[in-house]
């Protein structure tokens, strides 16, 4: 069924890669971020010099570890069996990552539908916030300023639009490196990348609108919440699939990748397939409905 | 399957050349043999760790009135008793267990993804590390209840924000541990090893790992959003702005609920290896076995609510939690009668972890009765957050899921080591914990049905009597423990040799195709099934 996995008999040998440091790397460079970003959030600035260096200690490690099995990979090491395991596990994470979402999604549904309409309620406003009515967009009842919600068909639309657009771009290219049509393929995945970092840049513009010219801020309510963090978070997912995207480009300009072995390539078009299809819940769900 | 013992892929493994010793051994190493053994001490160290809190709570506790600690300080303790035995404790144990046996189980060379297991496992001491320091930041470590519910966690102090980042590190670590053990079990299962020919251990955390995928981002969301409302202005739990506090407890709940069974499933796995080993009998109903199992995965992201009874939820919404709640009893059922029928007629016998197995079954079904009893919205009003709650839970988990680790590690001991246990002080560990966990907690069932609530340092007098009887319990156990220590230190270092089938009635792989101890790499080739 997949490409790579071409051999249909069982390998006698699965690759069991022999010790590296890398992973100490990482879990050092996460502490290290972890306790900068816990000073920083209160107040101690010190806090800046850790975080720094536990991101610069984690470039470094993706840098040697996903060296590392590039080399592994462009030396042949892998074949079917060791394919499958790495479909398996991209599945699985981009699952794990879909339940992600679906925390942010929920709390967006349970806004919406119970807990503002709940505020309105007449035990709420008898007591509490007399005049506040149930509507969405809602700051809740002790938001006092005036601020305007991110309409569907501006920016929004066209983002939808060049998200498909680009879940096309790399689905043309993954067909060119099937039939070996480098030149295709190398062009049709920067339109790709060129696509995602126009939806980035689209969306940095929004934000920046959102605060200059709507008064919708992180801190606007709960519509402000809702709004923020999970477009936010799918623009985080966006950066990385651009990244990764960048650096596939790249292997494939330095000629990495065989027709039928190349699941570096697959497992990031999943990737992006996956923060597409996540758009487009954001697009009903968030600016439309 | 073949009885023949075969050694192939013990002299050659894949990993020539880079070949660290030491220390740098265990950092660097990606042998899910290593990994196992890495798993299995972080989470004795941490159940001695928090176990420690347990005896800060019990000695406060001992006597009415503040004599020990401060209440805050009692809060912080119950926190972070809460969240170490959880994330530190039972869950690494069984993720130890999983990477020891589930390889040899199957015929496996190793996990799927070696170097990721490495790093599963070492981001938990820096994780614990957060905890940790959390007691030393101002305010001293958060003392809101291991469930973190907002809005209190939103005033807390510097060591709450280290609570939620050591969860989400956390969360990480179990999200590429289960994703690793999928993919093991998925893709790496030696031909002719089929689905359902998989001993049940292979199977529960197949099921396990599935649930630890679904629901940790969840609480990884749940956390996040804390932050955010701690942090950055958000209203998520907010009602001033438009949120609600009880939306966390739905978030976490819906993790919640599965976790339960992500620590349960596991220990329900070692046992199904177990029983059938000790009585010599093949496992009764090894099918229904695995229904039953995905039955109970399926149903635990269905009843998360039951754990909210009391904060004010629709009739409606009380009756479809409870029917739902109390529809797992059925596949749990399932479970206990298929152990006890496999028992039945068989040729017993009772060495240290049958021991340990047994008491599984009795103290585990007595905890799920009591869930049962809670399940009942009308009851669990009166009960919800007394001592009642706490009883059932530790009966599940302090018993349940401790004894199934104690079980599995005397159990599998002579494979990994290739040594024996000393089999007299193995019963003195079983019998001196069974006796004292159940004074601990069969008593807390009496205060809490009398209306003494969880979490706080000071009790009215007429409560004292059986927090006197439960303290003294808890003691005896925490110094049981201890033998466990010497027990096993004394085994590695002096143990007389294993036989190489320890075990006649136990016919998974690892025991008919693997010599003992196993070797450092097994299954270089898979084995031949017949």
């Amino acid at each position: 069924m997949a490409q790579g996995a071409t051999d249909p008999r069982r390998q006698q040998h699965y690759y069991v890669p022999p010790p590296m440091p890398w992973p100490i790397f990482g879990s050092m460079a996460l502490f290290l971020m972890v306790l900068g970003g816990v000073f920083v959030m209160n107040g101690t600035s010190a806090g800046w010099i850790s975080l720094a260096v536990g991101a610069m200690v984690i470039l470094y490690m993706m840098f040697r570890w996903f060296g590392d099995v590039i080399r592994e990979s462009e030396s042949g090491t892998y074949h079917g069996w060791e394919d499958m395991s790495f479909r398996w596990g991209m599945s699985w994470f981009i699952f794990s990552e879909v339940m992600f979402f679906a925390a942010f999604f929920g709390a967006l549904f349970w806004v919406r539908v119970m807990s503002v309409p709940d505020l309105a309620n007449l035990e709420h406003t008898a007591l509490l916030w007399p005049g506040f009515e149930a509507h969405w967009p809602s700051a809740g009842p002790a938001f006092a300023e005036k601020f305007s919600p991110m309409g569907a068909w501006g920016i929004p639309a066209i983002n939808t639009m060049l998200l498909l657009s680009s879940g096309v771009t790399v689905t043309i290219a993954h067909f060119a490196l099937k039939q070996n049509r480098r030149g295709r393929l190398n062009l049709f995945l920067f339109l790709t990348v060129a696509l995602g970092v126009l939806f980035l840049a689209l969306q940095v513009y929004e934000y920046g609108h959102g605060y200059a010219d709507l008064n919708l801020k992180l801190t606007t309510g709960v519509y402000g919440s809702t709004f923020y963090m999970l477009t936010g978070f799918h623009g985080f997912h966006v950066t990385v699939g651009a990244i990764m995207l960048s650096v596939i480009l790249a292997r494939c300009l330095s000629g990495h990748f065989k027709p039928d072995h190349h699941f570096g390539f697959e497992a990031v078009a999943w990737y992006w397939h996956f923060v597409d299809v996540v758009w487009l819940g954001l697009f009903i769900f968030v600016y439309w409905l | 399957m073949s009885a023949v013992v075969d050694t192939h892929g013990q002299a050659h493994g894949d990993d020539h050349g880079y070949h660290p010793s030491g220390i740098m051994r265990w950092i660097t190493t990606t042998n899910h043999k290593d990994i196992g053994t890495l798993y299995l001490w972080f989470s004795f160290t941490m159940f001695m760790i928090g176990g420690a809190m347990a005896m800060v709570i019990r000695l406060e506790l001992f006597s009415p009135g503040l004599q020990w600690v401060n209440p805050d300080f009692f809060n912080q303790m119950t926190t972070m008793h809460g969240l170490i035995m959880v994330f530190g404790a039972i869950m690494p144990a069984f993720v130890g267990f999983a990477n020891w046996q589930i390889p040899m189980m199957i015929g496996a060379p190793d996990m799927a993804f070696a170097r990721l297991n490495n790093w599963s496992f070492w981001l938990l001491p820096f994780a614990a590390s957060l905890l940790v320091i959390s007691f030393f930041t101002p305010g001293g470590a958060p003392g809101v209840g291991w469930t973190m519910y907002a809005p209190l966690t939103v005033q807390m102090g510097v060591g709450m924000d280290l609570t939620i980042f050591a969860v989400h590190l956390l969360g990480m670590s179990s999200i590429m541990g289960s994703i690793n053990i999928i993919t093991t079990i998925l893709n790496l299962r030696a031909p002719g090893m089929t689905l359902m020919r998989m001993p049940l251990f292979c199977w529960t955390w197949l099921i396990t790992a599935y649930l630890l995928v679904a629901a940790m981002p969840v609480l990884a969301g749940a956390v996040t959003m804390t932050l955010t409302d701690r942090h950055f202005g958000t209203s998520f739990f907010n009602a001033a702005g438009g949120g609600d506090p009880v939306l966390y407890q739905h978030i976490f709940w819906f993790f919640g609920h599965p976790e339960v069974y992500i620590i349960a499933l596991p220990a329900f796995g070692v046992i199904s290896q177990v029983i059938p080993a000790f009585s010599r009998k093949p496992l009764f109903g090894y099918a229904s076995m695995v229904y039953a199992t995905s039955a109970i995965a399926i149903l635990s992201f269905i009843v998360w609510a039951h754990h909210m009874y009391t904060v004010g939820m629709p009739v409606a919404g009380q009756l479809f939690f409870m029917y739902a709640t109390t529809l797992i009893a059925v596949p749990t059922g399932v479970k206990v009668f298929n152990w006890v029928a496999t028992m039945w007629r068989g040729s017993l016998s009772f060495e240290t972890p049958m021991l340990f197995a047994v008491g599984f079954v009795f103290l585990f079904t007595l905890g799920g009765m009591t869930g049962l009893v809670l399940s009942l919205a009308a009851v669990d009003i009166q009960l919800h957050d007394t001592y009642y709650v706490v009883a059932h839970f530790h009966y599940v988990m302090a018993i349940g899921a401790v004894f199934a680790g104690y079980a599995g590690v005397y159990f599998w001991f002579p494979k990994w080591t290739g040594k024996m246990y000393d089999e007299t002080l193995g019963k003195w560990h079983f019998w001196l914990s069974v006796v004292f966990i159940n004074i601990t907690f069969f008593v807390q069932h009496f205060s809490g049905l009398a209306g003494m609530p969880r979490r706080v340092p000071d009790y009215p007098l007429m409560f004292e009597t059986w927090n006197k009887i439960s303290s003294i319990g808890a003691f005896g156990f925490g110094i049981a423990q201890f033998l466990f220590l010497y027990i096993i230190i004394k085994a590695i270092r002096s143990g007389e040799q294993a036989p190489e089938r320890p075990w006649e009635g136990a016919d998974s792989l690892e025991w008919t195709h693997l010599p003992t101890p196993a070797p450092h790499h097994s299954f270089h080739t898979p084995p031949v099934l017949k």
